[in-house]
């Protein structure tokens, strides 16, 4: 027994058109000050006008948003008592508008504690509506909320199925303006749930294809999407390919590479698309004799033909690091301008917060503590995995 | 041969099998809390029985069967149908999808289990090294 969850996805040029006959009276958008300067918050703001809705802004979502933000954003809630919660931006405002939309609803819980277990009696108060700016988070079509807890310079893998958007708007005008570089670090982290989601123990029969054609879309749309802003219809299939990537995994699991970025990105400030696309060739190598087929299987998605088994795993591996190459991401944490002394400084805590991240519970591998560290140690100078 | 599930002997063995686990001593080891593990009777087991699992900084310190839930104090409790739990010795079903799909029901502080994935999948990897022997 499983469950399949997913909001109602309205994708498409004119998508965001949707707002315009919204039922309700107050909404609150959660976003950051960036979606305000580039204008995005405004044209969400007309859309909603139209539908005759008060609009308050909580823009104060920074990049790995932390708990004492959510804090913020739901007290705000609690004082403007919306209807609707807008989650306006790349993961981080969507994660906190999910968990803004939670606390707001239930003040009991402490955010650390959202969880996919029991019940948590949403849509007493409001609704969600998710609105990607990035191609590649996939968190407007999950339940997933990932927090940091600044104190602790950790990841917290958050969450219940409840927490789902109502409506996420998947219109590629709102990503439109994103620069390159953003563009190849948030459409590595889309194909990274599409592996990941294929290939993790949780995956399933309705999870499958999601995964595969996201796989698929992003082989062969990235680099257009990266190497010309301008063309519109890379653009717009990457935007796709993150959303049905994060329905795929999102109704699966990540896996491992996830919990390696998860837990370099808080302590080195790495975009998390950048971190978890890094370590994703190397936990395939680790993985690679667990479950060679379904590697094999995207490898040919991809546009490589090969013979399967491990080695077509492996050869999975390098074309990922191929693409990385070619959109200019690095394929190895020194490329990253991390220096060999402050990386091994924290390697222990790296190895323990990778290996007590929620993601990997479904590693097609256990890997022991000696293993997780040396795979770290082979990333930072980025020889592929032997063992 | 196999030990008897549900029975004092199995959750002494399983009590055993994670004192026996580096994987467990190390993931466990700031771990303090106790655990009940209620089997509820079903078709399949007409009887209810309830289990304690102390654990402590990556070791267990006592496993028994106790007559009641209320016999022995602990911070966490985790039940299921006998069926569930035997899925989930069985290696059929993986207990962190049996929490989300509410075949386990959990109690205790939500925000302490979730820091400790890594040694509560140990600990299921210690119920699988169980040799299990089930009714009928």
């Amino acid at each position: 027994m499983w469950n399949f969850v997913s909001p109602r996805i309205v994708f498409g040029e004119g998508a965001l058109d949707v707002l315009d006959e919204l039922q309700g009276q107050r909404a609150l958008i959660v976003t950051d000050t960036n979606m305000v300067r580039i204008g995005l918050v405004d044209k969400v703001k007309k859309h909603l006008a139209k539908a005759g809705i008060d609009v308050h802004v909580f823009d104060q979502v920074e990049p790995d948003p932390s708990v004492q933000t959510a804090l913020q954003g739901a007290q705000m809630a609690r004082d403007v008592q919306p209807d609707w919660i807008v989650g306006l931006g790349g993961g981080s405002p969507m994660d906190i508008a999910k968990t803004v939309w939670v606390l707001y609803e239930r003040p009991d819980i402490e955010p650390a504690a959202i969880a996919p277990v029991g019940e948590l009696g949403l849509r007493k108060k409001a609704r969600l509506i998710t609105i990607p700016t990035t191609s590649g988070t996939g968190a407007e079509a999950t339940w997933g909320i990932v927090l940091t807890d600044t104190a602790e310079k950790r990841k917290m893998g958050l969450g219940h199925p409840e927490n789902i958007a109502d409506i996420a708007i998947v219109d590629p005008e709102m990503a439109a303006g994103m620069p390159s570089k953003l563009a190849a670090d948030t459409g590595l982290d889309a194909l990274v749930h599409a592996v990941e989601g294929y290939t993790c123990s949780w995956h399933t029969d309705l999870t499958d294809g999601l995964c595969l054609h996201a796989t698929r879309l992003v082989f062969k749309y990235l680099p257009r999407a990266v190497s010309n802003g301008q063309d519109m219809e890379a653009r717009e299939r990457m935007h796709n390919a993150a959303t049905c990537a994060g329905l795929g995994f999102g109704n699966a699991m990540a896996s491992m590479a996830h919990a390696m970025g998860h837990s370099l990105g808080s302590a080195f400030h790495i975009p998390h698309g950048r971190a978890v696309g890094l370590f994703l060739p190397y936990t395939i190598e680790f993985f690679s004799s667990q479950a060679p087929e379904r590697f094999a299987e995207l490898a040919a998605l991809a546009g490589y033909p090969n013979d399967g088994g491990e080695p077509a795993a492996r050869e999975f591996a390098r074309h990922i690091r191929d693409l990385c190459r070619q959109i200019g991401n690095p394929t190895t944490v020194s490329e990253m301008g991390i220096g060999r002394k402050d990386y091994e400084g924290q390697l222990d805590k790296l190895v323990d917060d990778a290996l007590n991240d929620t993601q990997m519970v479904t590693a097609l591998r256990a890997p022991s503590s000696e293993e997780t560290r040396q795979i770290f140690l082979y990333a930072y100078e980025g020889r592929p995995i032997d063992f | 041969m196999g030990f008897k599930f549900p029975s004092d002997e199995w959750v002494k063995e399983f009590a055993r099998q994670i004192n026996a686990s580096k994987a467990y001593e190390e993931s466990g080891k700031d771990w303090e809390g106790d655990w009940l593990f209620i089997v509820e009777a079903d078709d399949a087991y007409p009887k209810t029985v309830y289990y304690f699992i102390g654990l402590s900084h990556g070791k267990s310190t006592d496993a028994a069967m106790i007559e009641s839930e209320s016999a022995r104090e602990a911070q966490y409790s985790m039940r299921g149908s006998f069926t569930t739990w035997r899925k989930t010795i069985e290696g059929k079903l993986d207990p962190i999808q049996g929490l989300m799909t509410r075949k386990f029901k959990l109690k205790g502080n939500l925000a302490k289990v979730l820091r400790y994935p890594k040694s509560a999948k140990e600990l299921v990897n210690c119920v699988g090294r169980v040799p299990t022997e089930f009714p009928g």
